[in-house]
């Protein structure tokens, strides 16, 4: 039997974890789906609300807190894996969901997230990648392919992209997932995973932008991707079935 | 009056009794030269003197020996009366080494006593030094000062030559040498040294033995040798009953923060990147888990801050630290606790800049930089110590006063107040003001930007209470509701309502002390710690019957609420700052009073000399 003074979570459905606030992203946009499958997770996890918090940067992603209904704090740019550092070491009681983007967690807040990694700090990282910089409308990420064309990079990217999954194993990161927008079931059960592990849990999800990066992660050339990937981030196809699968090429 | 403790005497010399003496250990910054400084203070607060002390040393850890760059130097006054400085003129110069002789010797009295370590004075150093021959040669030097030529390191040798110590180890120790020798020339009590000793070497008895033997060959030397024709007593000073310790002013702010994290019953999450001249407040809190503080060594200035936040948020008092530009980097985040309104609390320990500066350096130059220092409209609580001992009362205060305003609090600390030490009388925890923090756990009409009428805080609510779950953040928010507003008037609002709810800390702000009459010719205004500088120049003035007075302030925004009724009641206004007119031009700007500046930036403490000077020159001019 559980001790009596043990808090117990209540039976919650997704829709505990609405938050009453106009959702703002753009129509068709990945992060619909995402929400979608973070609220339906978090009845799963036996949490009580009250505990859970929500931090985040800047960016397109980093206005999820606003949509859950439970504790967040959208923070400034890069910042969120050590405000949710901060929040860790006054709070280990609590259960704490970092979200960012690929601009966010990996170019300007790239030094937090090595440290937050090579720490542990017990929380789950959710990386947004659609490797592009949305809220800014449109300039090439971290994550850009090599010769990709930008409202910043007119004659096409001259940096070779980061591989997330590759930097945060680097930093000694101690899970590491990648996920994608469009298969619900399987970044579900990454979710769980990751929230049920101790110590940084590191997913990557792999987002579409329809307005400044359609077919992000599609293999099919388009007008603004002169070169295909040439760094091995790119893991993601899409099937015969138009569904996107992990690691066919 | 008190007993000073001094050693049996076998030969009986003259001794003088003096009112007070400024003394500097100079020598190569390997030499320990700090170390003996310290030890000094000691021994000095053991004797009851009142005390004050100035660190003096370079950025390089060990630079190049026997150089002018390199050398490290520790000053303290002591005396039987009140101590406001370290002191201006000296009246004895230990220089262990010709570059510290160079360094320092234009600072010494004529007529003052000069102490050098003759087997120091060779080719090599004298070439590294600058010096063509060998000063101590030069008559001159002897009839200006009261020149002892004494050989610190064969002495040391001579002492030690039994112990199984290499010649670099027993080199080492002839700091203790020097020690030893000046404490008996000023009757200080070696036992406080002799405790630290046994204890510092507890595991290396050679060395304990080594530091010991030299420390009472040094003492028994001045004592024995013919050349000192007297020593001197400082009486203890009269100071308030209580439990006293040597205090410097980074180990103040540390306490400061211990204390309210105590009395609160909050715990303190401080988060810190390493930087010259705060890393001994990190240093001391980490120290002290036991006492409700974590510390967390960040990845850079960034984080340090964003973390303190991020325990705000969760509950606890968040502080971080550090210097000129490590504040620069921390720009952001302080805007963002100004508008999700929660606790934060950043000291900066000034030095001087810009860049890189001179980090071991003290400087006043960053008052800007707290009161403007960030993008947009995002005003803070600004307080500064005025002496070592009063950090740990401005770091209490910060902590109260951010947690019952929900705002960032920064205090602005110095180089030299972070270094320097005075006597600190340990006071009594329940004389301090109560920190009442109340979480709100109420659901009925609860909302994130409700206001309290009295502060215009908002609650403060911690994650894990049922309930209240919300969303904060750094995008402009409605007011009470806390939902994002992009509304123009709304906007309008939020900006004033921020700037109001600083002003209303001036609500806590006790009445002005003036050191001085309420009226008359001039009066001095300063802020941090050029206070004991001005105190003494202002004291001066009074004496030779000028009508001066002084105020300082530890409240920099807001302003004390009496302030402009006490310009207005002097003549004229001098403001001395290490800057180049900072507080000057607020005053100018805030009351309209024609204040003028007196403003030195050379990374040292004012003098009184020149404060005085200044102080003469403005009245001159009116007479």
């Amino acid at each position: 039997m559980s001790p009596s003074d043990a808090k117990e979570a209540p039976r919650y459905t997704k829709k505990d974890f609405e938050s009453d606030q106009d959702v703002r992203w753009c129509p068709g946009c990945g992060d619909y789906a995402i929400l979608s499958a973070v609220q339906k997770t978090m009845p799963d996890l036996g949490v009580p609300k009250e505990d859970i918090v929500f931090i985040s940067g800047i960016g397109c992603s980093s206005r999820f807190p606003y949509y859950m209904n439970t504790y967040g704090f959208h923070t400034i740019h890069g910042r969120a894996p050590a405000i949710a550092t901060g929040l860790r070491v006054a709070r280990p009681d609590l259960k704490i969901f970092v979200v960012t983007g690929d601009g966010d967690g990996l170019s300007i807040g790239g030094n937090h997230m090595l440290h937050v990694l090579r720490r542990n700090v017990n929380l789950v990282i959710l990386l947004f990648n659609n490797r592009i910089y949305g809220l800014t409308k449109g300039q090439y990420s971290p994550t850009s392919e090599l010769g990709k064309v930008t409202k910043s990079t007119p004659i096409g990217s001259a940096d070779r992209p980061v591989n997330p999954l590759a930097f945060a194993l680097g930093c000694g990161a101690t899970f590491v997932a990648r996920t994608v927008d469009r298969n619900i079931p399987h970044m579900d059960e990454m979710l769980k995973r990751a929230a049920t592990h101790k110590g940084t849990a590191f997913v990557e999800i792999l987002q579409n932008c329809n307005v400044y990066n359609d077919l992000a992660w599609t293999s099919s050339t388009t007008a603004s991707r002169r070169c295909s990937t040439s760094s091995g981030s790119s893991t993601a196809s899409r099937s015969s079935s138009g569904r996107p699968t992990i690691g066919a090429r | 009056m008190g007993q000073i403790a001094t050693p049996a005497t076998g030969v009986e010399k003259s001794r003088k009794a003096l009112d007070r003496a400024v003394i500097r250990f100079a020598g190569d910054s390997g030499d320990g030269m700090q170390l003996t400084g310290e030890q000094f203070t000691t021994e000095s607060a053991w004797a009851g003197n009142d005390l004050a002390t100035l660190p003096n040393f370079p950025a390089e850890i060990r630079a190049p020996a026997g150089t002018l760059f390199g050398v490290s130097s520790f000053q303290l006054q002591f005396g039987s009366q009140r101590v406001y400085t370290p002191g201006d003129r000296l009246d004895c110069l230990v220089a262990m080494n010709p570059a510290a002789l160079k360094v320092h010797l234009r600072d010494l009295k004529t007529g003052g006593l000069l102490i050098v370590n003759t087997q120091a004075f060779d080719k090599r150093n004298l070439d590294k030094a600058g010096y063509a021959a060998n000063p101590l040669d030069e008559p001159t030097l002897a009839e200006r000062y009261r020149l002892h030529k004494v050989d610190m390191t064969g002495l040391t040798h001579e002492a030690i030559k039994d112990l199984p110590l290499n010649t670099k180890e027993k080199d080492r120790t002839k700091n203790f040498f020097a020690l030893g020798l000046v404490s008996w020339i000023y009757t200080r009590p070696l036992e406080p040294t002799l405790v630290w000793i046994e204890k510092r070497f507890a595991k290396n008895k050679d060395i304990a033995e080594a530091n010991t033997r030299v420390l009472k060959a040094g003492h028994a030397f001045g004592e024995t040798a013919e050349i000192f024709g007297e020593h001197y007593a400082v009486e203890p000073a009269e100071m308030a009953p209580g439990l006293y310790r040597a205090m410097t002013g980074n180990r103040a702010l540390a306490w400061g923060i211990l204390a309210a994290a105590q009395r609160s019953k909050i715990p303190v999450v401080y988060g810190a990147y390493p930087i010259t001249p705060a890393s001994d407040v990190l240093h001391e809190l980490a120290m002290h888990k036991r006492f409700r503080v974590r510390t967390i060594q960040a990845e850079d200035e960034i984080a340090a801050v964003t973390a303190a936040i991020g325990a705000s948020f969760g509950g606890a008092i968040g502080v971080t630290a550090s210097s000129g530009p490590g504040i620069a980097l921390k720009g952001e985040g302080i805007g963002l606790a100004v508008t999700a309104e929660l606790p934060l609390v950043v000291l900066n320990i000034q030095r001087a800049g810009p860049s890189t500066g001179m980090p071991t350096k003290t400087e006043q130059a960053d008052l800007m930089q707290a009161l403007y220092g960030r993008n947009s409209e995002a005003p803070v609580v600004v307080l500064a110590p005025a002496t070592p001992g009063d950090c740990f009362y401005i770091a209490y205060e910060a902590v109260r006063l951010a947690a019952r305003y929900m705002l960032p609090v920064i205090v602005l600390s110095d180089g030299f107040l972070a270094n320097g030490s005075e006597p600190w009388l340990i006071p009594n925890a329940d004389t301090l003001p109560p920190i009442e923090i109340a979480f709100r756990t109420e659901r009925e009409g609860f909302f994130p930007y409700l206001r309290d009428p009295a502060t215009l805080a908002r609650p403060w609510v911690r994650p894990g209470t049922p309930g209240l779950e919300h969303r904060i953040g750094g995008i402009e928010k409605q007011d009470v509701t806390g939902n994002i507003s992009y509304d123009p008037e709304n906007h309008d609002h939020m900006v004033r309502t921020r700037a109001e709810k600083v002003r209303r800390v001036a609500q806590e702000i006790p009445p002005t002390s003036i050191n001085g009459p309420a009226t008359g010719d001039l009066l001095v205004v300063g802020w941090g710690g050029t206070y004991g500088a001005i105190t003494a120049a202002v004291e001066r003035a009074q004496a030779d019957g000028k009508s001066v007075a002084s105020i300082h302030l530890r409240h920099l925004n807001p302003l004390p609420p009496d302030l402009g009724h006490i310009l207005r009641e002097y003549r004229k206004v001098l403001v001395p700052e290490i800057n180049s007119g900072q507080l000057v031009r607020v005053l100018r700007a805030e009351y309209l009073v024609d204040a003028v500046g007196f403003n030195r930036v050379r990374g040292l403490p004012l003098a009184s000399e020149e404060i005085l000077e200044a102080i003469n020159q403005l009245l001159g001019g009116t007479a």
